[in-house]
């Protein structure tokens, strides 16, 4: 499992980047990616919408399973990974950089910190 | 859970393991199900169905038990060849789909679903009273290997140095691969031309390795399912069940006409809807029991299977619908996750044979 230190991350197994002017970069981690296999199809919200930290906004279709995708913090969707329309795979082929879902701007930059770092994601991720 | 005789080979592969029906299957290894999907498409690919059971069906009244027992005709299966067939239970559906193949006049070799194994077998026995068979459960003699793709006769032939071009669909063929007696059917569950390789539980991993080194790309239970959705074949517990009347979908040319049990129950009923193929507009997946419903949005029935197809990359499925609805071209809607998505009845394969 490859799991960036610069990134803090969720249970739901979503990472976010960290605030760049406001803005974090989500998407899912190494774990979940190589967990669902295959994506195939994602579905993601609108730029504009406000969401809370845990809703689900979007999700990512394997040939296996529908998954639901939760907003790590509360902000407002400001972008979304239009590429990933024609090319779903880059989630599993580079699911930290190519494969990113949304950018959010959060309502407040410092809950970032209050994540799970990459080692206490890992725990996390190895008792699922 | 049980294990087949390959399922050391599967770990070394890195496979990733589920339960399948009580057993610890491959569902993927580490190349992914679209590439192994592909491979099977353009190549050759090599499955595990260990799983699946195989009941002897032995004795001079064979032919009249299996004519009777099950929906297809028995009778008219030629010593050395293979039969799709179900079998009925008394309510109009089914107990299970099954391949029957004949080794003897009196002599048949039934395979059933791994998970429906047991029931199978003892309807059989319960139905076998007063005709003079004998069955026996040889599910633990036997391990399963398909080889199934366009290339999969080339790499046997040259396995097994031995010319398979005149072995026709669904006729076996005794040979050796490495040492090992195999017998070899030329049936699959992939809409590919391919092999389905009976062999000692001893021998599959000799079997199995000498197949992947000669470069079949293994492949597990979730490249089995798309291959088989986009081919258009049923899967018991989707398509096929206890309230499935054989006769509304694609695969009523297995049910003949001739006395069978369960018959009243299921000839002549009207149940009112279709098996039916879909081609959704997007991308997202009809998933099993999703609803499907006229543009209206009256409902019209549910998705048994669905998925993205690997080779056109459209999103496909198999549903009940209405009568109404069930001719190509009709238009109706699956609700997906809330969102009706446009679908277009078509007829399965769903990919240009």
């Amino acid at each position: 499992m490859h799991t960036p230190d610069s990134l803090r991350y969720v249970r739901s197994h979503e990472w976010a980047s960290a605030p760049d002017d406001g803005v974090v970069t989500v998407g899912i981690s190494d774990f979940a990616q190589d967990q669902l296999g295959d994506v195939v199809f994602v579905e993601l919200p609108d730029v504009g919408r406000q969401v809370a930290a845990g809703e689900a906004i979007a999700v990512v279709e394997s040939v296996k399973t529908a998954s639901d995708i939760y907003a790590p913090l509360a902000g407002e969707v400001v972008a979304v990974n239009e590429g990933l329309e024609d090319a779903p795979e880059a989630i599993n082929a580079a699911p930290y950089e190519g494969g990113w879902l949304f950018k959010l701007r959060v309502d407040d930059p410092s809950a970032w910190d209050g994540l799970l770092d990459a080692a206490g994601y890992e725990a996390v991720a190895e008792a699922d | 859970m049980q294990r087949t005789p390959l399922y050391e080979a599967h770990e070394a592969l890195g496979a990733r393991i589920v339960d399948f029906a009580g057993w610890a299957m491959p569902i993927q290894y580490p190349s992914g199900i679209n590439h192994e999907h592909l491979a099977v498409r353009q190549d050759v690919g090599v499955f595990d169905v260990s799983h699946m059971g195989e009941l002897r069906v032995r004795g001079a009244e064979a032919v009249p038990f299996l004519r009777w027992s099950t929906l297809n005709d028995a009778g008219k299966l030629r010593v050395g060849r293979g039969q799709y067939s179900m079998l009925p239970n008394d309510q109009g559906g089914l107990v299970d789909d099954l391949y029957l193949y004949r080794d003897a006049d009196d002599d048949f070799l039934v395979v059933a679903n791994a998970g429906n194994v047991d029931v199978v077998d003892g309807q059989l026995r319960r139905l076998s009273e007063g005709f003079d068979v004998v069955i026996e459960d040889e599910s633990e003699r036997w391990a399963l290997i398909a080889i199934q793709g366009p290339g999969a006769a080339l790499l046997l032939e040259r396995l097994s140095n031995s010319d398979l071009a005149a072995v026709r669909k669904n006729q076996t063929v005794d040979v050796h691969v490495g040492g090992c007696p195999v017998r070899l059917a030329r049936t699959g569950y992939t809409g590919e031309d391919g092999f389905e390789a009976f062999v000692a539980p001893a021998d599959a991993v000799a079997v199995w390795d000498l197949v992947v080194e000669a470069g079949a790309a293994p492949c597990g239970l979730g490249a089995r399912d798309t291959l088989r959705l986009e081919a258009g074949f049923p899967l018991y517990g989707h398509e096929l069940g206890p309230d499935t009347n054989p006769l509304a979908t694609p695969f009523a040319w297995v049910v003949k006409d001739k006395p069978f049990f369960g018959r009243e129950a299921m000839w002549g009923v009207e149940p009112g809807k279709r098996l039916v193929g879909l081609r959704l507009d997007g991308r997202g997946i009809a998933r099993q029991g999703y609803e499907v419903t006229d543009e209206r949005g009256t409902p019209l029935g549910e998705v048994t299977s669905g998925t993205l197809s690997p080779l056109t990359r459209e999103a496909i499925a198999m549903a009940w619908v209405r009568t109404s609805h069930a001719e190509p071209g009709s238009v109706v809607q699956v609700l997906i996750r809330g969102q009706a998505v446009r679908a277009t009845v078509v007829v399965p394969p769903f990919y240009g044979r």
